[in-house]
């Protein structure tokens, strides 16, 4: 018979580990479903993995992987400050759309003036529009006591429809012949995040390296990472230590909503261009994935995110070449989410075979 | 605008279908949250429980097929769920959001080659008598078989938690599971069979969408209606009859924004759309001041130590 034995302590291996493991077993999994779904399955794991940083057309797929990295890693640093406390933002997706409605209105506005200032304004506005809409659930849970992952997720759906709102209305083009979607900000010079496209380098990746080094040190070398670790792992004990649950969830979940409008705004700034009604492609909930992958840990989150982007750009690869379904990629991330869980249990518990006892 | 377009006999109709997936996924959760899981995977099953309910029911040409299928459907997700958290012993809050991300995902894989197709209709009934009355007849007593099946699930759940020896058993697995555990019940094996019946109904409840209520597939169609649920049934404070109740209210605003969209309301379509979601929230700032009714032992893991 098979016991579960709780470590004494978290096992440092296997909490490394795990990820490494959940990617492979994945992978197997993963090629398990191609091949049902009538493709080559070492060839779609190959694509999907080899082919964007090593492959014949790799100098034009490399910089797509910062590209679609920084948003995943920027909004998971965040999430990942709440999720360590036990405060779960799951309506990042929402938080994007704010942050990009916000930070793109602003520009709009000085529209066609040409200055400095209008791209850090716009970066402002941006955050401070996450950083709102995430405030929503924050209040709504310290004042009233409000279950955030319900209040969090609702506000996905209002800010989707405020976003074909906006796109269809106050922020629609003047000059776009009537189609919905806003000018793009690509043909507008002060109010573009791109540093340099080619190598895909935005200001995106430059606020996600240093959110990357922030959480870093805020939760190794700083009081408030160290109640934010407390919090989640014996939240009685932070009470006697003098934490304020409700400050700590307005901190976590500002934080994160803050970081997410920031991908926003640089996301419609650079790669998307414009606010248009499908602006939004779901980066907000990959980042769950991507926070977890990463163990909530930093720089474990940074390789994730690469990861993450990588299985984006190689499953569209995927797609063209070999056809396989969008929809694929989606269930290949959800399941590795689903091994990660499972295999979490290695790191906490020892399984011991026994002899069956005498009850 | 014309508010006389808007027919209140249609109206409490169409409540009545609109209200049906809330009930029917609110329900099975209600379930599973007596039992002390929090399943946060309803919107995953209920989008599974959709297409495999369609797609079967195209197949076959059978509704009733279908429903069986998104039952089946809805309960084979909830037992991945079943494995992380009660044998994998995984955190419950992030096993319900792979649920949901993973169920979003296999749905849109499944549905492909089903968009744009209509299903098979879903018969009304025709009950002697009682549908024959005058207007509460047509309203109340000719929808089909499964808005039927939702209310009449409400009533066995109730009775059950309410006068059954099993009743007892899953609420004192859900208050309390290591004094449950003590007196010798089976805690896993009790809330495996209570997320699975939760699966079941929200697969049935994601169906409904798709076969009676739309009736066609598209992806992402169930639009937050398990989270919904969710919410209902911290609404219904944990209590059968009103999560029914809940789940109407919820029915009549979807129903009624829909109504005044059609009648040309002066407010733009978007924000008429985005209301069910806001009035969810305000509903759970009202009610969240009474936290006294979750089961105890809600969304802990429990590990059997000897």
């Amino acid at each position: 018979m098979i016991v579960l034995e709780k470590r004494p302590q978290a096992s440092q291996l296997w909490s490394l580990a795990t990820p490494v493991v959940a990617v492979l077993a994945t992978m197997v999994f993963g090629g398990l479903l191609f091949a049902l779904l009538g493709t080559q399955p070492v060839e779609a794991i190959r694509t999907i993995f080899w082919d964007p940083l090593f492959g014949e057309f790799a100098f034009y797929y490399r910089p797509q992987l910062l590209v679609k990295g920084a948003p995943l890693v920027l909004i998971a640093i965040g999430l990942s400050l709440g999720f360590k406390a036990g405060i779960w933002n799951i309506g990042a997706e929402g938080q994007y759309i704010i942050g990009a409605l916000t930070g793109a209105g602003v520009g709009l506005a000085f529209y066609p003036l040409e200055a400095w200032y209008i791209f850090p304004l716009m970066v402002i506005a941006g955050a401070l529009g996450g950083w709102a809409w995430a405030m929503i659930p924050g209040v709504l849970k310290v004042r009233f006591g409000t279950n955030e992952i319900l209040v969090s997720l609702m506000l996905v759906y209002v800010a989707e429809q405020l976003l074909a709102s906006m796109s269809l209305g106050l922020l629609k083009n003047p000059q776009g012949f009537g189609f919905p979607g806003s000018r793009n900000l690509n043909e507008y010079e002060s109010a573009n995040s791109w540093i340099n496209q080619n190598a895909g380098l935005h200001w995106g990746v430059v606020a996600a390296t240093i959110a990357v080094i922030f959480a870093y040190v805020l939760l190794n070398r700083h009081m408030l990472g160290f109640h934010i670790r407390l919090t989640g792992d014996a939240p009685r004990a932070a009470r006697f230590a003098g934490v304020s649950p409700g400050r700590l969830v307005l901190f976590c979940l500002g934080a994160s909503g803050m970081l997410a409008g920031l991908a926003g705004l640089f996301e419609v700034a650079g790669p998307a261009g414009q606010v248009s009604i499908d602006f939004n492609t779901g980066y907000g909930f990959t980042a769950i994935i991507v926070a977890f992958l990463g163990r909530l840990h930093p720089i474990g989150i940074l390789l994730a995110g690469l990861l993450m982007a990588l299985t984006y750009i190689g499953g569209e690869i995927a797609q063209s070449q070999m056809g396989l379904p969008a929809a694929a990629i989606q269930v290949f991330q959800g399941m590795l989410l689903f091994f990660l869980l499972a295999l979490d249990l290695l790191t906490n518990y020892r399984i011991r075979l026994k002899s069956r006892e005498v009850a | 605008m014309d508010l006389s377009q808007i027919n209140p006999i249609l109206l409490v109709a169409s409540l009545m279908v609109a209200a049906t997936p809330i009930l029917l996924a609110a329900i099975g959760e209600l379930v599973v949250e007596r039992a002390g899981v929090l399943n946060l995977g309803v919107e995953g099953m209920m989008i599974t429980g959709a297409i495999c309910g369609f797609a079967v029911a195209v197949e076959t040409g059978s509704p009733w097929l279908g429903f069986l299928a998104a039952a089946i459907g809805g309960a084979a997700l909830s037992f991945l769920f079943v494995i992380l958290t009660q044998f994998a012993l995984a955190n419950q809050v992030a096993s319900g959001l792979a649920l949901t991300l993973f169920g979003l995902g296999l749905s849109s894989l499944l549905g492909q080659s089903y968009v744009g197709i209509k299903p098979p209709p879903t018969p009304d009934l025709h009950i002697p008598l009682l549908s024959d009355i005058p207007i509460l007849g047509p309203v109340v007593f000719s929808h089909d078989l499964i808005l039927y099946l939702g209310i009449a699930i409400v009533a066995g759940v109730w009775a059950l938690l309410k006068f059954t020896r099993a009743g007892l058993i899953l609420r004192a697995v859900g208050e309390n599971h290591d004094a449950a555990h003590a007196l010798g019940y089976k805690v896993v094996r009790i809330r495996v069979m209570a997320i699975l019946f939760g699966g079941a109904c929200a697969g049935l409840g994601g169906a409904y969408i798709s076969l009676v209520r739309v009736p066609q597939w598209t992806e992402g169609m169930t639009a937050g209606v398990g989270w919904i649920a969710l919410a209902l049934v911290v609404f219904a404070s944990w209590k059968p009859w009103r999560v029914l109740l809940g789940a109407y209210l919820f029915g009549g605003i979807t129903v009624l924004q829909l109504n005044l969209q059609a009648a040309g309301v002066a407010i733009p379509v978007e924000y008429l759309a985005m209301s069910p979601y806001v009035i969810t929230i305000v509903v759970l700032v009202i009610l969240s001041a009474d936290k006294s009714r979750a089961p105890g032992s809600l969304g802990r893991i429990f590990h059997a130590t000897s």
